[in-house]
């Protein structure tokens, strides 16, 4: 077994897959924030003390919110397009579409949640 | 005239484990989704009297778990817990996390089979990440019900 894989990094960052590229990356980098969101918060609220309340001022941190909520929010938001297009194939054809009506979705909510966090932080 | 259907089995259509996966991953995304939507009905209902606040509301409908919406002092305006800390909601959020947890498990798997090639390397990285998740899942219900 074993892969072979001949693609140096400088041709990977050189391919340009438009589009569904984009959200394939932002889909996995979004995964893995919450993975290591989600797993260190369990452990933080398992274990508690001093550990526990210095991963939860990170956590309450204005600039980790808007981080973490892209991450959340752009993986749910894409997750159900790959859902919706998985479970219904013939929808495949019009995946561009689907990223557009995508974008429309994601960028005002995540809009309205960045001024929410903005605002708490400047204490309004 | 009766047409007999499905001659072929599950295996010889190609329903391997990894296929099982596949449609676990999205269905769990889906189920997440439904858990996210009573979750975040449940708040509006039961937050209704005390206004709860916009952060309260995301956090709850992300995981229904009674100390999102009680721990943060400065942003709390719900005064009785009993509601949030409910037996459903416990349930719930046990069904939430054992979905997420073993969703999150999937993703990772697909991310390290992707990048590393040696496959002692996959199969170590593979069994370590099962155990996380069961870990992981035990602490998280034993948070959600003891506190």
């Amino acid at each position: 077994m074993g892969l072979k894989r001949n693609v140096s990094l400088k041709d990977a960052l050189r391919y340009q897959g438009q589009g569904p590229m984009l959200t394939y990356i932002l889909h996995r980098i979004g995964g893995l924030g919450i993975v290591t969101f989600v797993g260190l918060h369990i452990l933080a609220s398992f274990l508690g003390g001093s550990f526990g309340s210095f991963v939860n001022t990170i956590y309450e941190h204005w600039t980790f919110q808007i981080v973490i909520f892209f991450c959340a929010l752009f993986h749910a938001i894409n997750g159900l397009r790959i859902v919706i297009l998985d479970l219904w194939p013939k929808l495949i054809e019009y995946q561009r579409e689907a990223i557009w009506i995508e974008w429309a979705v994601f960028l005002p909510f995540y809009g309205v949640a960045v001024l929410v966090i903005v605002r708490t932080a400047l204490g309004g | 005239m009766a047409v007999k259907h499905r001659t072929l089995s599950l295996a010889r259509r190609g329903f391997d484990f990894e296929i099982f996966m596949w449609l676990f991953t999205r269905l769990s995304a889906l189920a997440m989704y439904l858990c996210a939507f009573i979750g975040l009905v449940g708040a509006l209902i039961m937050g209704a009297r005390t206004q709860v606040n916009f952060a309260d509301l995301l956090r709850w409908s992300f995981m229904p778990d009674s100390n999102h919406v009680l721990m943060n002092t400065t942003l709390n305006n719900i005064a009785n817990a009993d509601a949030w800390a409910s037996l459903f909601w416990k349930i719930m959020g046990s069904i939430f996390v054992t979905f997420a947890t073993s969703h999150g498990l999937h993703g990772v798997l697909s991310v390290i089979e992707d990048y590393l090639k040696n496959p002692v390397v996959r199969r170590i990285l593979r069994i370590v990440g099962l155990l996380l998740t069961l870990v992981g899942i035990a602490i998280a219900i034993y948070v959600v019900w003891t506190r």
